[in-house]
């Protein structure tokens, strides 16, 4: 139960109080303090290890600096085209879940559709099923029948299957969110459907599309297994595959190639990451709240 | 009546999906496949495509490079001499060897991938009881197969592991010894002599104390042992140990269950990790076994249980992954001690175990003939030279042995005194899994049960993967 | 001037921060003229792709847990219908009731206290800062959550080592713990707590930029501890915020499969959570029937789950509207 008050008449002495917000104070900045170095920690290695001329597990000042992990990654006959790979993946899968996502979160958000919370809890559920290792066969045999085994196109297609979902599922929550009265005086003006949706929605939903965009796309970047069942020519491996490959004859992992090709591995969605965040902000839910 | 649109749609999906499951399960899977083994032997112009789990630059970098930068164009002349256009590929892999092994399996299920693919002999089972693969003869002619001098140069146990059933289903690449090496600089220091050879378990154990009591801070022996380590606590540590008590996994019919030859091996385990002979968390990380490779290079192993791999591609000076820049002088090895003199299979003193993969073409090929042709040609004397690429390594073929091991004493000796001691693992679909219990088993040990136990849970797990006690040998 | 441009024009000079959000659970009409058959028609490219690559599929490996279907063997060529059997060889499994009590651990602990505690209070105590602190500490969060799963994994072992590892660096103990063998799942537990925090982070951040300051001030004014201002001011309005988001990542992490890139399950099955024990028995064991039922299991497992949260999420938002 609060204790009820008026401003004037402070129930604590002066200084016990202030000493209080004092230690008040100390703690948040321990806590904030704690939080950053325990998010920040990890990474390090990956900054010092790539440098390193016989790196190991540790963090420590290379006793070698050198660039040799990166040169010899250069020579790697797959590295870069493995990036290329990935992003050709990720990109594809971005554009095509998005727009399917914003045109089915859009109907199931807007139009009277009963049972549709059920629906997407079921195909939520049944994504986890699909992404699991267990339908592999299945997937594999599903993309050998239509043709497109060893074709970017099908893990494409299957990538996006999984993640549809729950970006549908998002994406409503986000969309449920906008007020309909800009839609109904477009409707009024009698504007269509999509172009409602192209010339109002989309623009308010932005940071949401961007958020999904950015999501789907941090997904397909790291998905290993997929591309490993589906694609057979190296060429067109993607980096998730080829930094699995980084072992020596006996089957020892090479650090030093390891990390340095997982720093150059990570910029691109970094990059990625930093744009869509300075530009739209990074936002799950909320889009006009207050 | 009303039905959301949500709902319809939802029943619609699932009745489509019952019903394409329903059929294409029945009628399940890759083409029938043309099993004429003359098909399209005439062709002119061709493609084949080679796969095995090896990249440049990554996995068996070696085996990536013999093939794109000698086999292919060394075969696409030798074919243009013969008025064809060829075209090779090479299909790399770098993955574990299990997600591998789905990946050929996923391939040859649907007839589709590479005409000649590479796969480790304890494979050669399963992927023929599930009609993956097809007996050479079968595939390519009887006469043309056998007819091939190649095989009178490989050596009977190492092509029965690529065979099953009596016939055979690809040809051997490679094979390997298992020896027991030591750090001699350490040997010296504890009082033991350099030209190390024991002659019974007890003698290692010995050895072993004696490290133990002279040099603390030094782990005296690393002997693979838990799950971690996969196939390697198999191959380096329990099954040499059996052999060398007398038995072979398999045998007769039956597979090794609570037997005197499985508690003898336990027990080995046991003396050595509760008697504080060996480091027991190493056994149970998850990069276990590259940790004892950087131990034993760090002089912090005395005593440990490889394949000649070790010598050459671990402790190797100048590519090692662990190199030691002393090891022809610093690294002994020795043969692999039976139980007591007398006491391994076929009644030797001393034993060891052999593995190896090989290539086997797939049924669903276009081109039989042709890829035969090929995988002919990757098994020539010339081909398995310049496999070797100037490095001493163990091949399949006994002239190209005697010619290219002359200079390095290690692998010339595992070559001829190794390899007509070793045993090789069955080829049964169910073996990985047998392994893996037995593997269950040494983990038991280590991490604390006694050995009776563990082999007694080893005997109902082993059980249950082969069908039946009456499988299983006991006592 | 077509009116879709006025209309657009408007709406992007009138979008502000200050809605009205449809409140949650109430029947939608439909406003946009959208119509049954539109609508329809907008769903069906989602739902084509899920039909196809996601239903088809899933509604297979479900059947093919019906059958003992192998990868390799004999029973790769003729897979035999056993019905039920695999079924119960999973109930009567130890080995598979190691793994639910370790997803359960492992959910409890990374998702609905650690990621969801981490959110919250880095989201609370951000709230004051300063726009760089701010920045700073989301920035970092959201790159633990950015970076792809092979590298944090690696990221993590390197943590964890036992010679040499930042861990035992800072303690100064080298070599010190071996980590991630003798506690296996405090290791992935913190890890995913690492891992994922970024999610709840953001969800509790624009949960709480939704309580009217107003609020927020009377309860200041009224003299209300910090505690209680979070439990009958702030709470209320995030309840159902709070239970969204725990749903969400209970799932995610229900079935998340990263761990298996730290600890491969080991040592000994010590750390083999459901998706990492659906692989090993996939994969490793080559039992595909096996694995498609217990597959399904987990599917069921996770229904009950998400029923249970969505009951909750119901009570809450009558709760809210009753007050």
């Amino acid at each position: 139960m609060s204790r009820l008050t008026t401003v004037d008449t402070p129930a604590v002495a002066p200084g016990r109080e202030a000493a209080l917000a004092v230690v008040r104070r100390i703690l948040f900045y321990v806590l904030v303090g704690l939080g950053t170095v325990f998010f920040a920690l990890p990474m390090l290695w990956l900054l010092s290890a790539p440098l390193d001329d016989t790196p190991t597990y540790a963090v420590r000042l290379p006793d070698a600096l050198t660039l040799d992990n990166f040169a010899e990654i250069s020579r790697n006959r797959y590295a870069v085209s493995s990036l290329v790979n990935s992003t050709v993946l990720a990109v594809g899968t971005m554009v095509l879940v998005v727009v399917a996502a914003a045109l089915a979160a859009y109907a199931l958000s807007r139009a009277r559709v009963p049972g549709r919370d059920a629906l997407l809890y079921l195909l939520l559920l049944l994504s986890s099923v699909v992404t699991g290792t267990a339908a592999m066969v299945p997937v594999y045999l599903l993309i050998y029948s239509l043709k497109l085994i060893d074709t970017h196109v099908g893990v494409v297609l299957v990538l996006t299957g999984g993640l549809l979902p729950a970006a549908i599922f998002l994406l409503k929550d986000f969309i449920d969110t906008i007020p309909r009265s800009y839609e109904e005086s477009a409707r009024v003006f009698g504007a269509s459907p999509l172009q409602i949706l192209r010339h109002i929605v989309v623009p308010v939903a932005r940071p949401g599309l961007a958020t999904i965009g950015v999501w789907t796309l941090v997904q397909v970047w790291g998905s290993f297994l997929t591309p490993f069942i589906l694609l057979s020519n190296p060429d067109k491996q993607p980096a998730a595959v080829l930094v699995r490959t980084f072992y020596t004859e006996g089957g020892s992992p090479d650090l030093g190639l390891i990390t340095a090709f997982s720093l150059l591995y990570s910029v691109p969605v970094v990059l990625m990451y930093l744009l869509a965040w300075s530009r739209y902000g990074f936002r799950f839910h909320g889009g006009i709240k207050s | 009546m009303h039905r959301s649109i949500g709902a319809r749609a939802r029943m619609l999906a699932a009745l489509a999906g019952v019903l394409v499951v329903a059929a294409a399960t029945t009628g399940c899977l890759g083409g029938e496949s043309d099993t004429d083994s003359g098909r399209n032997a005439d062709a002119k112009e061709f493609t084949l495509t080679i796969a095995a789990n090896a990249i440049a630059g990554g996995k068996n970098a070696a085996g990536a490079e013999w093939v794109e930068k000698w086999v292919i164009p060394q075969f696409v002349a030798d074919q243009k001499g013969k008025g064809r256009t060829v075209t090779v590929k090479f299909q790399p892999s770098g993955a574990g060897d299990e997600e591998y092994k789905s990946k050929v399996a996923l391939d040859l299920r649907a007839g589709t991938g590479a005409d000649i693919y590479s796969i480790d002999g304890i494979w050669v089972g399963e992927f023929a009881d599930a009609g993956y693969i097809k007996p050479l003869s079968d595939l390519a002619g009887a006469d043309k197969v056998d007819g091939w001098d190649g095989w009178s140069q490989i050596p009977q146990p190492a092509q029965n592991n690529m065979s099953y059933q009596g016939k055979r289903y690809g040809v051997p690449s490679g094979t390997d010894g298992r020896v027991v090496y030591f750090n001699k600089k350490l040997f010296a220091q504890a009082g033991l002599p350099a030209d190390w050879q024991p002659k019974s378990w007890d003698e290692i154990l010995a050895a072993g104390q004696a490290v133990k009591t002279k040099l603390p801070g030094v782990t005296p022996i690393q002997l693979n042992a838990g799950t971690a380590m996969g196939e390697a606590t198999s191959m380096q540590g329990a099954l040499p140990l059996l052999v060398g008590a007398g038995a072979q996994i398999w045998s007769d019919g039956k597979w090794q269950g609570n037997t005197q030859a499985i508690r003898d091996v336990l027990g080995f385990y046991e003396k050595i990790y509760k008697g504080g002979l060996g480091d027991p968390v190493i056994q149970q990380d998850a990069k276990g076994r590259d940790k004892s490779f950087q131990a034993f290079a760090a002089g912090k192993i005395a005593i440990l249980f490889e394949g000649d791999y070790f010598w050459r591609s671990v402790v190797e000076p100048n590519k090692g992954i662990a190199k030691m820049a002393d090891r022809n002088d610093a690294v002994g090895y020795a043969l692999i001690p039976a139980m007591k003199p007398g006491a391994g299979i076929r009644g030797q003193d001393f034993v060891s175990m052999s593995g190896g993969g090989g290539n086997v073409l797939n049924p669903g090929t276009k081109y039989p003939q042709q890829a035969w042709e090929l995988l002919q040609f990757m098994n020539s004397k010339e081909a398995t030279v310049a496999l070797l690429n100037g490095a001493a390594r163990i091949t399949h073929r006994q002239d190209v042995n005697s010619e290219v091991l002359a200079g390095d004493p290690m692998l010339s000796m595992v070559s001829q005194k190794v390899l007509p001691l070793t045993a090789y693992r069955p080829g049964f679909a169910v073996y990985p899994q047998v392994s893996q219990a037995l593997q269950q088993a040494t983990l038991d040990v280590v991490t604390g049960k006694s050995a009776a136990d563990a082999a007694a849970a080893y005997q109902r797990a082993v059980e249950g993967l082969v069908g039946g006690a009456d499988k299983v040998a006991s006592g | 001037m077509p009116p879709a441009e006025t209309a657009t024009a408007e709406a992007e000079a009138v979008v502000t921060p200050v809605g009205v959000p449809a409140p949650a659970g109430t029947p939608t009409t439909d406003v946009v003229g959208l119509g049954r058959l539109r609508a329809l028609g907008f769903i069906t490219p989602a739902l084509l792709l899920i039909g196809v690559f996601l239903i088809f599929p899933a509604v297979w490996t479900l059947y093919i847990g019906a059958t003992d279907f192998r990868l390799t063997g004999t029973q790769a060529a003729e897979p035999n219908i056993v019905g039920l059997a695999n079924y119960e060889r999973a109930l009567g499994d130890r080995s598979f009731y190691n793994s639910l009590w370790l997803t359960l651990l492992f959910v409890l602990g990374s998702a609905v206290i650690g990621q969801n505690g981490l959110g919250f209070a880095l989201a609370w105590t951000l709230r004051d800062t300063a726009e760089w602190v701010r920045r700073t500490v989301e920035a970092l969060v959201l790159l633990a959550w950015i970076l792809p799963s092979s590298v944090v994994a690696f990221l993590w072992i390197a943590m964890l080592e036992r010679d040499g590892g930042t861990v035992n660096a800072l303690v100064g103990q080298v070599p010190g713990t071996a980590w991630l063998i003798e506690y296996p799942m405090l290791g992935i537990i913190i890890f995913n707590i690492w891992r994922g925090t970024a999610f709840s982070l953001m969800l509790y951040g624009a949960a709480l930029s939704s309580v009217p300051p107003s609020h927020l001030e009377t309860a200041r004014l009224a003299g209300a501890s910090g505690a209680q201002t979070l439990r009958d001011v702030v709470f209320p309005y995030i309840r159902g915020h709070a239970l969204t988001n725990t749903l969400l990542i209970t799932l995610w992490t229900f079935n998340d499969f990263t761990p298996y890139l730290i600890t491969a399950g080991g040592p000994n099955h010590e750390s083999e959570i459901i998706a990492v024990y659906i692989y090993n028995t996939a994969i490793v064991g080559g039992d595909m029937g096996y694995s498609g039922a217990i597959s399904l299991i987990v599917l069921l497992i996770n229904l009950l789950l998400a029923l249970v949260y969505l009951r909750a999420i119901r009570t809450a938002a009558r709760l809210r509207r009753a007050t």
